[in-house]
């Protein structure tokens, strides 16, 4: 870990965790824009008291003020931007959230590298949450633009084995080679999965537009649930393992 | 140096413990090295007695001694059965108990929703307190779970899954902290705060 210029110093901060640490501390697991992802110490925030415990819950864009300590930093300050209230009223609202800091807590490391066009994703995936834009087109769109931050942007235009434009027609697609593969190519190759026209035709369109303009889009429900696997499994095959959140989704979705 | 095996096999069994890093486990670990023997003894005997002497009451889920079924709690008739305050852990039972303003029941969840970490309802005695409430002669269902995500979460899904049931579904109140100023509340605690915001009387 690279030493700061300064003993202490004010971040924007999103929490994704938080676990309890010592006898009434929290350790905080932090995406911040000024040092990317980072932990810190908030001493005593467990009691009821406590004036910093309510800023640091997980969801809450707040402003720290954090000091260098021995091995971690201690957060001496704390002012909530915005806490996203409506997330905490809603158990759908407050899965997809949590979702969207899994994947983020997941895909990044502490690196201590400022992170601004992540940490801005984030806050305004987390506002449109809030202000209770369709979850599904919020998410999706949060995915593709968080895949393209961290190198994993999926070719969508051109097959990956052939380099062919991609013609209007049901697909196949690779998580191993992060794309699309044409019909051609992929006629019996193992380990593929289908995707239709119209789910790529949804995919793309959110790939390369503002999120102003994909959230016009009104795909269908298997649109819907065949985009949303699709990504699932492109990400669960990147990071190597099963994400927690879908399977808390469905449990929470399945018994309403 | 190369610790003996006793002392570091302490040292890595202290460590597991929640909030006890590396660095104290190995202070306690020479403490009770150098301390009489007594010190260790006690902590030994009372170690090997927990697991033994200690069960979970098969109604609430709180801890009991070993042998009963139910605790003292759900046992006693001079406790009001129709209605049930539900915890996270067995410690908030003693905390609310120390108040002596309770007389109802409980139901210890023995845990918290938590999306990230991935724990559902499955990992939490909520199955056994819907079927509680289903057989009936409960009227009032209090959730005091933590004023957190997560207990916000659990809460929730408890009110979901109760409301049918047709019993009352009651939130323990959140405001300000005592002692606590009005210019250092967080956004959160104001707004629920100002919410839920009384009559004087
Ligand atoms: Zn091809
Ligand atoms: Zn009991």
């Amino acid at each position: 870990m690279p030493e700061p210029k300064f003993r202490s110093f004010r971040v924007d901060a999103v929490v994704l965790r938080h676990s309890d640490y010592g006898e009434a501390d929290r350790l905080l697991t932090l995406f911040t824009r000024q040092l990317g992802k980072t932990r810190a110490i908030a001493k005593g925030a467990r009691k009821i008291a406590s004036r910093k415990a309510g800023h640091i819950e997980p969801f809450t864009y707040v402003k720290l003020q954090l000091a260098q300590g021995r091995d971690m930093f201690i957060v001496t300050q704390a002012d909530t931007v915005d806490a996203y209230l409506p997330l905490r009223d809603d158990l759908v609202l407050t899965g997809h959230a949590a979702y969207a800091l899994e994947l983020l807590d997941r895909f990044t490391y502490d690196d201590q590298t400022e992170n601004p066009t992540l940490f801005r994703l984030l806050t305004d995936t987390l506002s449109r949450l809030a202000s209770r834009h369709d979850p599904w087109l919020v998410i999706r769109y949060y995915e593709m633009r968080l895949l393209d931050h961290v190198g994993f942007r999926p070719q969508l235009f051109e097959c990956v084995n052939c380099g062919r434009a991609i013609q209007p027609e049901d697909q196949f697609f690779s998580f191993s080679a992060g794309g699309v593969i044409c019909p051609r190519c992929g006629q019996g190759l193992k380990h593929l999965h289908n995707v239709s026209v119209e789910t790529l035709k949804y995919l793309r369109h959110f790939q390369r537009s503002s999120y102003a303009e994909a959230a016009r889009a009104r795909p269908s429900p298997e649109v819907q649930k065949e985009a949303e696997s699709l990504m699932q499994g492109y990400f669960t095959y990147l990071l190597e393992r099963e994400l927690n959140t879908p399977g808390f989704l469905r449990k929470i979705v399945g018994r309403d | 140096m190369l610790l003996p095996e006793s002392i570091q096999s302490l040292i890595n069994a202290l460590e597991r413990l929640p909030g006890i890093g590396p660095k104290s486990a190995s202070r306690l670990a020479f403490y009770l090295l150098r301390a009489t023997d007594d010190v260790a003894d006690d902590l030994a005997l009372a170690l090997a007695n927990l697991k033994k002497n200690t069960a979970f009451c098969e109604e609430c889920f709180n801890i009991t001694e070993a042998g009963r079924e139910r605790c003292e709690i759900c046992e006693s008739t001079r406790r009001d059965g129709s209605v049930i305050c539900v915890v996270e852990e067995a410690l908030d039972v003693l905390a609310l108990e120390r108040t002596g303003g309770f007389q109802g029941k409980y139901h210890v969840l023995q845990g918290v929703l938590s999306p990230i970490e991935g724990i559902g309802p499955d990992d939490l005695k909520i199955k056994q307190l819907i079927a509680r409430v289903a057989r009936g002669g409960v009227q009032e269902v209090i959730l005091a779970t933590n004023p957190s995500m997560e207990g916000d979460a659990t809460a929730l899904y408890l009110r979901q899954q109760l409301e049918p049931l047709g019993v009352r579904v009651t939130r323990l109140a959140r405001g300000l902290p005592m002692g606590g100023d009005l210019e250092y509340a967080d956004q959160n605690t104001l707004l629920r705060a100002l919410s839920g915001r009384q009559e004087m009387s």
